[in-house]
């Protein structure tokens, strides 16, 4: 291995204190806005740690809400690879979620559950898959048909739930007709771990198994090496014998699989009490998108920001006793999530300004930035 | 070849520029390096470099494209600064650029006007237009389209631009690398006439000696962003120029492609054959064969019933100006686009086009006109671009076998003599000549039966050129049927057993390299000259 030359350390260090800058700034300002809007903020800041990790039973219920969140940024990291941005995984979660409600209402067991799951993957899939139809078939850039697939699943897992032949819970003791589905069968829900009386779906596990899965695919196989290829230079990636349309087109669908399979997930792991209703993505899709913009598209880096994003999520239930409004960690991580993003970016840039060969000056990776928050 | 007379007057005038002691850097290197030039009125003034020697860095700065880190210009006498080309309009500086710049969807006199501030009087820039091409003898249509135009009157299109506002000093930065010879020719009549008549000053730049030697009467050589030479072109011969250019003794026989010195060799030794490899035998099999290959892109023939043969061993060039297929052929040879008929055989197996990968494992090997653009990946590294079709036998279970692929990159490195920081480096740090070497070492590893080369050498400095036009030929004597694609014509008649004229698709000519002088050639190029008997009985006369 080569020593690292001074310029690559000096770069390392500016780019430590760039995180570091960035970071007290957005905590700052999130401290700030707090009082702003009538709490101290240690509270706030106390609350949020006792709700997510430090109250009895709290860090289970974030690692549930953690793994979620991971799977969905996996599927977001392999169509990035590829060079096929995948923004509507807040829909693909829903329609995955929806399917696998679809096949888990209607049976009981462990082999339902497993084919609950399958659906799941295969909804989200499908619902990708649109998207990718319209992107090789008619040009349609796939930013924009994954970002209004979105509304589209939500009217129509919105519709499944109007008819008790397709969705809707058809327990005639049910109040109101609320627009839910049946619970699922204690013996098609995913199992519990119980680790130091914390419990957590096996969802958990098998999301950090993912997790280190895709990394290896990605990173160490003949099949990411291509996707690589493809992402960053189609043209070459043709010449070489890589169906662009082909392995385009089923990256963004394994991509959507992904969020299916967080859907599934969710639905049977216990997080939405074991029902399908409305709005039952909850942001889980944007937030996942949103980790993996953050990890820059390293899978294993997922594991950390996941749990981070998820503790925010559970943390922010606490909030209600500081008489602070809840939407302030939606505030929060938004400025967490500039904070992690603004020096990679500034650190590309001074790259870029050093070396002023065009050719030698091309990004190092493909930075993709978007306007899209929950 | 006459040789101007000009220059050698008794009283000097004063220069219509003078630089003095330019100076531009970019980051780390220096472009321009204390650059002193005086361009005279009634002279032309060739400036002469390779590639990156800082020819058009210097032209920038008189335009106002770019601004000096130290120095300063003198126009007409008086030290002036010029912001941007507008103030350089305003001095009477007008540059007509490598690349063309022009609208296709609008006319001739639309493009000539475009730009203007004042208020727009059809009829009257008609007019103008229309007067100003009589003056000068470049005869065009002020209403065609510019879509239509061939590239040489797109660039007199431009000269047009650049004349109608009455420019002291014409700025030509590469004009030739789009035209024929025989446009080329014309072009140089008419500067030789706006500099005698008119007592512009006219700055050449170009890489070619020939044209250097030809067109101009006083010649400023630069290397590395220094002047290292400034003569008068009679006292110069083609290998004094070069040896200047290229700073060192070079063998023009082996360079004389790049340095578009070949004709002028030929002339100087009364030598109409350059030395090289006993022609092919006849027996040889035929490996590559395109049949009627037919394309259409936007409703227009790109590829017109095209058909072409390569033999095992042999080397045939395409010749044909800029745009006429050149770009489509490679296209189809790299699996990229899938032809609307016709049809590709690999000893005689036919080959479906526009298959990923298909041309490819059937031995179809490309080093790109672009490497860029379906050659490499950037910003992967070395070891990654030279595998990067191979990485599937540098594994096990599907997985990727790093230090296999590391030791095999490094072979090659070595082989092919790439220099740079490592095979794990960017394949983007290496410089262009490395990263061609690159995309050479990784094309001729598979044992190809075809190499299809285009425009291999464009952008490239002398050594690299003699390697690469080394390599071709090693290629086609171990047995590779290689196919040349240039629009250098020096380069095609250096190197080729048969030379196939392309035009608007098309194979409008055919010459085996006895019968190829670059007259013959030139005519062919220029739509003017009946192909010879071996091709295609229809032939439009223009």
């Amino acid at each position: 291995m080569r020593t690292p030359d001074t310029a690559t350390v000096r770069r390392g260090l500016m780019l430590v204190g760039l995180y570091t800058v960035s970071i007290a700034v957005a905590l700052s300002l999130s401290a700030g806005l707090i009082a702003i809007t009538g709490g101290p903020w240690r509270k706030v800041l106390s609350a949020l740690l006792d709700g997510s990790i430090r109250n009895p039973g709290r860090w289970g219920g974030t690692l549930a809400e953690a793994a979620p969140l991971l799977i969905v940024a996996l599927g977001a990291i392999i169509s990035t690879r590829a060079g096929l941005v995948n923004i509507g995984q807040e829909g693909q979660v829903a329609v995955g979620a929806a399917f696998a409600a679809i096949v888990a209402t209607r049976g009981s067991g462990p082999l339902v559950l497993v084919t609950a799951i399958a659906a799941g993957f295969i909804g989200g899939a499908l619902w990708a898959g649109i998207a990718a139809l319209l992107r090789f078939w008619r040009k349609v850039p796939e930013v924009i048909s994954t970002l209004l697939l979105v509304f589209i699943a939500a009217q129509a897992t919105g519709y499944l739930l109007t008819r008790t032949f397709l969705l809707l819970d058809s327990d005639p003791n049910k109040p109101n007709r609320v627009q839910t589905s049946a619970q699922l069968d204690a013996a098609t829900r995913i199992g519990q771990v119980r680790l130091f009386g914390n419990e957590f779906p096996w969802s958990v596990p098998v999301a950090v198994l993912l997790a280190i899965t895709v990394g290896l695919l990605l990173h160490r196989s003949v099949w990411g090496f291509r996707l690589t290829v493809l992402g960053r230079n189609p043209r070459t990636a043709q010449r070489i014998g890589v169906p662009v349309v082909i392995a385009g087109a089923a990256a963004l669908a394994m991509s959507g699989a992904m969020a299916g399979l967080a859907g599934a997930a969710m639905l049977a792991g216990g997080t939405a009490n074991y029902r399908y209703t409305p709005g039952f993505a909850n942001s889980v899709g944007w937030e996942g998108l949103l980790v993996a913009l953050v990890a820059r598209n390293r899978p294993l880096v997922c594991l950390p920001i996941a749990f981070i994003f998820a503790s925010l999520r559970t943390g922010s239930g606490f909030l209600a006793a500081t008489g602070v409004e809840r939407s302030i960690v939606d505030v929060v991580r938004a400025l967490l999530v500039l904070a992690l993003l603004v020096p990679p970016a500034i650190a590309a840039v001074q790259r870029r300004r050093v070396s002023p060969p065009p050719a030698a000056a091309a990004a190092e990776e493909p930075t993709v930035i978007m306007g899209a928050t929950a | 070849m006459e040789t101007p007379t000009a220059g050698a007057g008794a009283t000097a005038p004063t220069p219509a520029v003078r630089l003095s002691s330019i100076t531009k850097r970019y980051g780390p290197v220096v472009a321009c390096d204390t650059v002193d030039l005086e361009l005279l009125p009634g002279e032309i003034h060739g400036i002469l470099g390779e590639n990156g020697a800082g020819k058009s860095t210097l032209m920038k700065i008189l335009i106002g494209l770019v601004q000096p880190d130290n120095g300063s210009v003198f126009v007409a006498g008086r030290e002036t600064v010029i912001h941007d080309p507008r103030t350089a309009a305003d001095l009477g500086i007008g540059m007509v650029h490598q690349h063309l710049s022009l609208v296709e969807s609008l006319t001739v006199w639309e493009n000539v006007v475009l730009g203007d501030h004042r208020r727009l009087d059809r009829r009257k820039a008609r007019q103008q237009v229309a007067e100003t091409a009589e003056h000068y003898g470049l005869d065009i249509d002020p209403d065609r389209r510019v879509g239509e135009l061939s590239a040489g009157l797109r660039q007199r299109v431009e000269l047009i631009k650049c004349l109608r506002r009455d420019p002291a000093i014409v700025i030509l930065d590469e004009p030739t690398s789009v035209l024929t010879p025989a446009e080329s020719e014309q072009l140089f009549r008419t500067l030789r006439d706006v500099v005698a008549r008119e007592q512009r000053a006219v700055a050449l730049v170009s890489h070619k000696l020939a044209e250097i030697l030809h067109a101009t009467d006083k010649v400023t050589i630069m290397r590395q962003g220094r002047v290292v030479d400034q003569r008068s072109t009679t006292d110069a011969t083609a290998a004094s120029l070069a040896r200047a250019m290229v700073g060192r003794e070079v063998s023009l026989r082996a360079s004389a492609t790049a340095l578009g010195a070949a004709a002028v060799l030929r002339e100087a030794d009364g030598n109409t054959e350059p030395t090289r490899r006993p022609s092919v035998p006849d027996d040889r099999p035929v490996v590559l064969s395109i049949d009627h290959a037919q394309l259409q892109h936007h409703g227009v023939a790109v590829l017109d019933d095209l058909s072409l043969t390569v033999c095992a061993g042999e080397i045939v060039g395409v010749a044909g100006v800029e745009g006429n297929g050149q770009r489509e052929l490679g296209d189809l040879l790299s699996s990229l686009i899938e032809l609307d008929g016709g049809s590709v055989s690999i000893d005689g197996r036919r080959v479906r086009s526009g298959r990923a990968g298909s041309m490819a494992r059937n031995g179809i090997a490309v080093i790109p006109e672009d490497r860029h653009d379906s050659g490499c990946v950037l910003d992967m590294s070395v070891a990654d671009n030279l595998l990067i079709d191979r990485v599937a036998s540098h594994s096990r279970f599907g997985f990727i076998n790093r230090s296999r692929m590391r030791r095999t990159a490094e072979q090659l490195m070595a082989e092919f003599e790439i220099q740079g920081a490592g095979c794990s480096a960017p394949f983007g740090s290496l410089s262009g000549g490395n990263q061609q070497r690159v995309v050479l070492a990784r094309e001729l590893s598979h044992h190809p039966k075809v190499l299809v080369a285009a425009q291999p050498t464009r952008g490239l400095d002398v050594g690299a050129i003699e390697y690469m036009t080394g390599r071709l030929r090693a290629a086609a004597e171990s047995g590779i049927a290689v196919l040349l694609i240039s629009t250098e014509l020096e380069e095609i008649l250096d190197l080729s057993d048969r030379i196939v004229v392309l035009s608007r698709g098309r194979v409008i000519g055919q010459l085996t390299r006895a019968d190829a002088t670059p007259e013959r050639l030139g005519l062919l190029l220029g739509g003017m000259a009946t192909p010879d008997d071996s091709t295609e009985e229809r032939h439009a006369h223009s």
